[in-house]
């Protein structure tokens, strides 16, 4: 047992810089991994909800007519089920936490128009060719139909 | 016979990280008796499984503490892999490993702090947790998360440590050994520290027996129990002893928690020069779990209980969680019998209880 035992240390801290940075003035340098907040590739979003199921503090919407993806970021507990779950890959954890801010707001991302405009040019196609087939189909039945009849 | 009166201790009090409250009936500033009440800053936590499936529930379960959080996913995912039947691939256990053996480390290295400043070394506590800061730069590098991992996953883990992030993190088990030493100068030798820890608030053998206490705290009065031993994740692969104190007092604590942080650095050395080579992480399970099981691991702070019960839907039937803080409370109160009451703020800190993990 002997008494100050810390003496020396304390004295050689004072001659050391100090070990904490003066943020905001130097920048923080993240690693690679960190996971701070939620970012998407909106245009690559196909809509399907994956992460919204996945969510477990529930922070996230879509609605894939509007072409929108919304997240409370305050509510966001920063897991990356999500971005496990996107079937697309859309969805990464990136470094840089959520700033503050007055009041807790969604952040909502929308596709672009062309994006948008595009996929709603392929869904009315899609919806065309379908109808075509069905009528087509009905068609042939009634063909069917008539040669049975006859 | 003095006058009795009854001295309201927290929930909140200056030497206190944690919302606990302790009536102290107090004669002649000995303490005669230590009533408890915990409750403040219950969540509910266990109910949120009639809301969440059992995989989102890894995530909910690993946030039921700050500091023990990879051990809390670990338990809750182990005790589900149970269930199902799944064997983890072997690199993911060790990467369990290693990533509990950091929580352990910076765990205990912010108990060391608190310690320091509990009993007024408020430059020992600066430096305890420069040491901590970089256990936590190595969670932040191979996670993503300085304190929530979020890895854990039924089945395994779900990122990989890379053989550079292994180098680096030998490399700060070096620097930070060599730091200790220098911190255990001072924790273990220095007068003024013994002089606050030594002979104060005893706790013996069988008292730590009978009344159920866990982790370092029995460890400390000579109960020779570790959970790890029961070789979960890769511990049954790795050599270690369970560290154990006879003296049952607050510097018995202290040094088992001091050694315990060298002894996590041994364990992260063999698992890191042990881990195996390959590239699943995880074994996928299909379906929903059926059935029960009770999974024990060592936390930092002592033994933790997972119950999970399971009966076929996608949301578990019920979820218990038997934390080490809440074993040890009737140790402390114990503890507490026949003190100072100047003590009492020390004393309280030395069982590093975790009130909000006990409320869930
Ligand atoms: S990171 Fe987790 S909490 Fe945040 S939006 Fe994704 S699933 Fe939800
Ligand atoms: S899971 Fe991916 S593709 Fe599906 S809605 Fe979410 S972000 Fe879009």
């Amino acid at each position: 047992m002997s008494i100050m035992k810390f003496a020396p240390e304390a004295l050689k801290n004072l001659f050391k810089p100090p070990v904490t940075t003066k943020y905001p003035f130097v920048p923080f340098e993240y690693p690679e991994r960190a996971r701070g907040h939620i970012d998407i590739e909106i245009d690559q979003c196909i809509g399907c909800g994956m992460c919204v199921r996945a969510c477990p503090s529930s922070a996230l919407s879509v609605n894939k007519n509007e072409g929108t993806w919304t997240i409370n970021r305050f509510d966001c507990i920063v897991c990356g089920y999500c971005v496990e779950k996107c079937p697309k890959k859309c969805l990464s954890a990136v470094p840089g936490y959520q700033e503050p801010e007055g009041e807790k707001g969604e952040a909502t991302y929308q596709k672009s128009p062309e994006v948008l405009a595009e996929e709603k040019r392929k869904r009315e196609e899609a919806a065309k060719k379908a109808a075509e087939l069905k009528a087509q189909k009905a068609n042939e039945q009634l063909a069917n139909e008539g040669n049975k009849a006859k | 016979m003095g006058k009795r009166s009854i001295i309201p201790y927290g929930p909140q009090h200056p030497v206190l990280p944690e919302p606990i409250h302790i009536d102290l009936v107090i004669e002649d500033e000995r303490v005669i008796e230590a009533i408890p009440s915990v409750g403040f800053i219950h969540r509910g936590l266990e109910s949120l499984v009639d809301k969440r499936d059992f995989n989102q529930m890894a995530y909910v379960a690993e946030r039921t503490c700050g500091i023990c959080s990879f051990q809390h996913g670990m338990g809750y995912c182990e005790a589900v892999e149970h269930i199902f039947g799944v064997d983890v691939p072997d690199r993911a256990r060790y990467l369990r490993t290693i990533w509990a053996e950091l929580g352990r480390m910076h765990s205990h290295l912010l108990w060391l702090g608190l310690l320091a400043d509990g009993f007024g070394f408020e430059n020992l506590f600066y430096q305890a947790w420069r040491v901590r800061e970089k256990v936590l730069d190595m969670q932040e590098m191979t996670s993503g998360g300085r304190l929530i991992f979020s890895v854990n996953v039924i089945g395994g883990v779900i990122k990989d440590i890379t053989d550079e992030q292994m180098q680096i993190i030998l490399k700060t088990m070096d620097e930070v050994e060599e730091e200790l030493k220098v911190l255990q100068k001072t924790f273990l030798e220095d007068y003024s520290v013994q002089s606050r820890l030594h002979g104060i608030g005893i706790i013996t053998k069988e008292q730590a027996h009978d009344l159920g206490c866990a982790g370092p705290f029995a460890r400390a009065s000579g109960v020779k129990v570790d959970m790890r031993k029961r070789g979960y994740a890769a511990y049954g692969e790795l050599d270690f002893e369970p560290i154990v104190s006879n003296a049952g007092d607050s510097y018995a604590r202290c040094y088992c928690r001091m050694m315990e942080i060298y002894q996590s650095i041994d364990l992260i050395r063999q698992a890191i020069g042990k881990i195996p080579k390959d590239n699943t992480l995880a074994t996928p399970v299909k379906g929903n779990p059926d059935g029960e099981y009770f999974m024990r691991v060592e936390q930092p702070r002592g033994e933790a209980v997972y119950y999970v019960k399971a009966n076929g839907t996608p949301n578990l039937e019920r979820m218990r969680i038997r934390t080490p803080t809440f074993a040890n409370l009737p140790g402390l109160c114990e503890m507490l019998k026949n003190t100072e009451l100047s003590d009492i703020g020390l004393l309280v800190l030395t069982i590093d209880p975790c009130i909000s993990c006990t409320e869930r």
